[in-house]
């Protein structure tokens, strides 16, 4: 057991773990623990972010800044205020201009970065050198850069190509196409791939996490105190357990209907 | 199960029966394997990437008082994966003595922060050898060490603005403490005033440091994302926009074992592996039942 965990700590960490395998239950199926799990953190998310909004930014950018006789800072209050015509049908259209204020200021803002991130200087990072003499010296299966920078445009305008659907698939324009949508594919492998890496980590912090507690219910049991851990521990397994055993039978046969 | 099913699925060849299996048993199994082999004693090599490398490389090259801002822009979803890198590169500035500067522009992200911060501060308090270079103990001071901002409502015009002043969305410090009393502040006005940017983000946070810093005002920016995100950023590895990208668990393992601190990413490439087996047979087990019941199934 870790001597750092004090019996508060422990009952928090309890307390994530019987939310960890009530969300886990949904597996199975649905059942009121996982409902009891899901509407917490819904509801919890939306208190602290209440809370972390007003101290935050409301507090500090707004009702600091009128306390100090800024009033400067009375135009975007008002506009603030002006949101909350959307409430009453004659006067919604006034929230239209805060909304335009708003949406003019992050186009603005938003557009001339936006051209340069993703186009100009992604058709930069196209417009490279290949250095052909070292591509062929090295062999074309040797991984160099510009062998790299070679595939990059190939395939950039192989899946462009696939997107033309102005002439017909066909010949040698549809041959391209094939090498376009076959980079598309590569494209959606990888990030298949890499979706399920981050579905499986998720999985794996859980079963480290449960396994922290574990260690702390039942580790040492040899330490003072810790037989309360051990008791909190087992209490909570079998009484999960022993809900959803009763759940099963409550809602065995019946449709979702049946139950509402 | 009424005796009519029975007596259908009876009649089902192997191959239907496979496309017809119920995917707890996939649920079941895959959780199996995954409990299993986290406890066999097992270590799996986890080769650097060039982008993680140039991470590390940049964190290692920084002097002690030299100051990074540190990006913790990810809820407790992506704790999983993203947790790993922020400990990683914390407690290698924390090791260092680089001055690292944090937000958090993720709304449930003040908690990731603070519980990375707590946990780093605790550790950074022991003796440790990292890549044969012995640090000792020190204390992690707040407001000379690290800064911490919290959050701040609208990242993009936040992020805009402390290109031009950290003080304008951000007059006081996540405890409340005006920003012009604290010690690593000092000299702080603007992104001039640090060495690089390093945002760990599970959200779309990332593409307004993208465009608001690095391109607007020419940050050095390194990101560390999760595993879904990361294919959608490489291209700005190839534009030079940023200097280096951790990706997922994997990323994060790269970055442990290059700081030669295993934490819970390494401790799970192990099971990773095994998982990404199991999922792979899935995959070639439904395909066999999808095409040797193709032709019963007239298509």
């Amino acid at each position: 057991m870790n001597p750092l965990l004090s019996f508060g700590d422990y009952l928090w960490m309890t307390f994530a773990a019987f939310l960890t395998l009530a969300t886990f239950s949904f597996l199975y199926k649905d059942n009121p623990l996982y409902k009891f799990a899901e509407h917490l953190v819904v509801g919890v998310s939306a208190g602290y972010f209440v809370i972390i909004l007003y101290y935050g930014s409301l507090k500090t950018q707004l009702v600091e800044k009128l306390i100090n006789h800024e009033w400067v800072y009375l135009i975007p209050l008002v506009l603030g205020v002006l949101m909350w015509t959307r409430f009453n049908k004659k006067l919604s259209w006034v929230s239209r201009y805060p909304i335009a204020i708003y949406i003019g200021i992050a186009t603005g803002l938003a557009i001339p970065l936006e051209m340069q991130t993703k186009v100009t200087e992604q058709l930069e990072a196209m417009m490279v050198y290949i250095q052909w003499n070292d591509l062929l010296a090295g062999g074309f299966w040797n991984y160099t850069n510009s062998f790299a920078a070679l595939l990059v445009i190939i395939g950039t305008l192989a899946a462009l190509i696939y997107f033309y659907f102005s002439k017909e698939h066909k010949g040698w324009f549809g041959g391209v196409a094939t090498v376009g949508i076959w980079t598309l594919m590569l494209g959606f492998g990888a990030s298949f791939g890499a979706t399920v890496m981050a579905r499986i980590s998720l999985l794996i912090n859980r079963v480290q996490f449960l396994d922290q507690w574990r260690i702390n219910s039942v580790g040492s049991v040899h330490q003072e105190g810790s037989g309360s851990y051990t008791a909190i521990y087992w209490v909570v397994l079998l009484g999960m357990l022993g809900l959803l055993v009763v759940d099963l039978i409550r809602t065995k046969g019946k449709t979702e209907t049946d139950l509402n | 199960m009424s005796n009519n099913q029975t007596n259908n699925n009876s009649n089902l060849s192997f191959l239907e029966r496979l496309m017809l299996l119920d995917r707890r048993w996939v649920f079941l199994v895959l959780a199996l394997v995954v409990v299993s082999t986290y406890y066999i004693p097992m270590k799996v090599p986890v080769p650097a990437s060039t982008e993680v490398r140039s991470i590390y490389d940049a964190v290692e090259g920084l002097k002690e008082g030299d100051k990074i801002l540190l990006a913790i822009d990810y809820d407790p979803n992506a704790l999983a994966e993203l947790h790993p890198m922020t400990y990683a590169i914390l407690e290698q500035c924390f090791r260092k003595k680089v001055g690292v500067i944090i937000t958090s522009l993720s709304q449930n992200g003040p908690g990731m922060a603070e519980q990375a911060i707590l946990d780093i501060v605790d550790s950074t308090a022991l003796p440790r050898t990292y890549n044969g270079v012995s640090y000792p103990g020190r204390e992690i001071i707040n407001g000379v060490d690290y800064c911490f901002l919290g959050y701040r409502a609208y990242f993009e015009l936040v992020i805009t603005g402390m290109g031009q002043n950290f003080r304008t969305f951000y007059s006081r410090d996540y405890y409340d403490v005006l920003l012009d009393s604290i010690p690593i502040m000092k000299d702080v006005q603007n992104y001039d005033d640090i060495e690089m940017v390093i945002d760990i983000s599970g959200s779309n946070v990332v593409d307004a440091w993208i465009k608001y810093a690095a391109a607007r005002y020419d940050v050095k920016l390194a990101l560390g994302l999760t595993g879904v995100m990361m294919t959608d950023y490489y291209p700005y590895l190839g534009s030079g926009r940023i200097f280096g990208l951790m990706g997922g668990l994997l990323g994060a393992a790269e970055y442990e074992s290059l700081a030669d601190n295993p934490g819970l990413a390494m401790d799970g490439m192990k099971v990773q592996v095994w998982a990404h087996i199991t999922i792979i047979l899935f995959i070639l087990i439904a395909n066999i039942g999808y095409f040797g019941t193709r032709k019963k199934r007239g298509l």
